[in-house]
């Protein structure tokens, strides 16, 4: 295995694609979004239930390549007590991250997710949960889908 | 058929490593290698006769037009056309279904039905449904039996479906995802005795076997140039004489005009009539030196050969853990198409190109068939005239790494 695949499929998240975080329908759920990846048929939905505007629950539900999914589990424990602020910060974090393999110091486990960058295709993988959270938490209606936003 | 080796020498490409291993390049449902020759003539052109075809009397368009024009006679001897002016130029498979579900929307109304199938490609399948729309016809669809599409078309539902409202019949040659090959000439003689119009899609079986469109019988058939040997850009809708001639043109402009005045204008006949603007020179003259190449080839032999691949990719992926192979049992055409309970074809894909080897993974343009079977995605290798036993071999192999790395097994 090259060393490119090897940070591509990180521990961290053959774990999270084996036993995800947070997953199935969250019957509290004061938001849910969903999203879709056309190009390759990845679908999530993200599930989330706000107290005040920080998230109390969150979950995921969908289907998927093992970046995808791990990367929606993820993210679920990520963004637990956060606001639409906040989130939106680590989203942006996140995307620089996949982009660009640079991760800061003081981001942990989402840094997993450094070696997608060599994987320019798999990028849009990464980030399915998140535009789906975000979304969420906007209150969008529509279905986040990654072809229509920038990643 | 020359030997694989042989072969082998005249693609290019091929010779190439991958990830520190030799290509093994299983991906030829989507688009196929191109060889020497191919590659020269379409040099070739641009070195010494490029021009703009028909409208020039100088000595390169004159070149230039003999050459576009023997290109469409190579082609129309290479499907059995009666006829070249049968042969339209298109971008491919895609405009070529486009091309004539437009025209053919302009003669349908409420109340006709145009029949398709359940296991087309989005490109024999979205224009129909934008056909649909347009006239008021209804888009009815045959379905595909068993629980891995196994089965292949549903006979005994065609039989029900094809009555004489039905005015059209579009189905495919040859599945792109689950290897079926349809009995064409059949079909086509059964649509043709309730009074329809057949559309064959055989962008899969041109450049893989015989074909001869009038023992298919079939009235039009759209395929690309790109996925036997020739360039991109370039494909075919073959249709008869008589029907080409009626069918209103989806596009107008330059060359492809009788007698244009200010404020209408008459079309010539088939094949310039849907052929306007400057067409793929170099792209037909590339797909005609593709037809010399597989002829010389030997075209049976390249069926059988992978025809012989499929099956043994077949029957050695059947004993991996957890696949779920689709298509039919028997006899198939070049291709295998499965999915693991636990892996996604993109991981699968992924992974086996770290191996050198060019799969392909996804829905394969075929959405609604895929979320008929519960899958959101398969992984699919595919065959032709240059592909090796040893590369399945590899496959196989890289697929058991695949599996462990997982977990699965």
């Amino acid at each position: 295995m090259s060393g490119d695949l090897t940070e591509l499929y990180q521990q961290v998240i053959l774990d999270h694609n084996k036993r995800p975080r947070n997953r199935g329908r969250l019957p509290t759920a004061t938001r849910v979004a969903h999203g879709d990846n056309p190009t390759c048929g990845d679908q999530c939905s993200v599930y989330v239930r706000l107290d005040g505007d920080r998230i109390a629950e969150i979950s995921f539900d969908g289907a998927g390549c093992a970046i995808s999914q791990a990367s929606a589990s993820l993210m679920t424990t990520q963004v637990k007590g956060k606001t639409a602020t906040e989130v939106k910060g680590l989203y942006d974090a996140f995307h620089h991250i996949v982009t660009t393999g640079e991760a800061p110091a003081e981001i942990s486990d989402l840094a997993a997710f450094a070696g997608v960058h060599a994987f320019p295709a798999r990028i849009k993988c990464a980030t399915l949960g998140w535009h789906a959270v975000l979304n969420a938490l906007n209150g969008d209606a529509v279905p986040a889908t990654t072809e229509t936003r920038a990643d | 058929m020359p030997s694989v080796p042989d072969l082998r020498r005249d693609f290019p490409a091929l010779h190439q490593q991958v990830n520190g291993r030799p290509l093994a390049y299983l991906d030829n449902a989507a688009t196929t290698q191109k060889p020497r020759a191919v590659i020269d003539a379409i040099v070739g052109f641009y070195e010494r006769d490029n021009s703009n075809v028909h409208r020039g009397l100088h000595a390169l368009s004159m070149r230039a037009t003999r050459a576009y024009e023997g290109a469409r006679e190579r082609v129309a001897r290479f499907i059995g056309a009666a006829d070249a002016a049968e042969v339209v130029f298109t971008r491919g498979t895609t405009e070529s279904v486009n091309l004539v579900a437009r025209g053919l929307a302009a003669t349908l109304k409420p109340g006709d039905v145009i029949l398709a199938t359940e296991m087309e490609h989005h490109s024999n399948l979205l224009p129909w449904q934008q056909a649909a729309r347009r006239s008021g016809a209804e888009l009815r669809l045959v379905p595909v039996t068993g629980a891995d599409a196994e089965g292949g078309l549903d006979s005994a539902a065609l039989a029900t479906l094809l009555t004489p409202a039905v005015k059209v019949f579009a189905f495919t040659h040859g599945s792109n995802t689950l290897g079926t090959v349809n009995p064409a000439a059949e079909l086509c003689a059964r649509a043709r005795a309730v009074g329809a119009v057949t559309v064959l899609d055989a962008a899969q079986t041109v450049g893989h076997g015989a074909f001869d469109v009038r023992q298919l019988g079939a009235d039009f058939t759209a395929f690309s140039g790109h996925k036997m040997c020739g360039p991109t850009g370039i494909g075919v809708l073959y249709g008869r004489r008589e029907l080409l001639d009626r069918l209103e043109p989806d596009e107008t402009g330059g060359g492809m005009v009788a007698q244009a005045g200010f404020t209408e204008s008459r079309w010539k006949p088939a094949p310039e009539r849907h052929e306007a603007g400057t067409p793929h020179v170099a792209g037909a003259i590339g797909l005609a030196a593709a037809c010399d190449y597989l002829e010389a080839a030997g075209r049976e032999a390249i069926a059988a050969h992978d025809a012989a691949l499929a099956r043994l990719a077949f029957d050695q992926l059947a004993q991996l853990p957890g696949i779920r192979l689709l298509g039919p049992r028997g006899p198939r055409g070049g291709l295998v198409s499965f999915a693991f309970a636990d892996v996604h074809a993109h991981d699968v894909v992924t992974l086996a190109d770290e191996d050198g080897i060019a799969l392909r993974g996804g829905h394969h343009c075929n959405q609604p068939l895929m979320r008929k079977l519960g899958l959101a995605s398969t992984t699919r290798a595919s065959f032709y005239l240059y592909n090796t036993e040893e590369e399945v071999a590899r496959m196989v192999a890289s697929l058991r790494r695949v599996l462990r790395f997982f977990g699965v097994a």
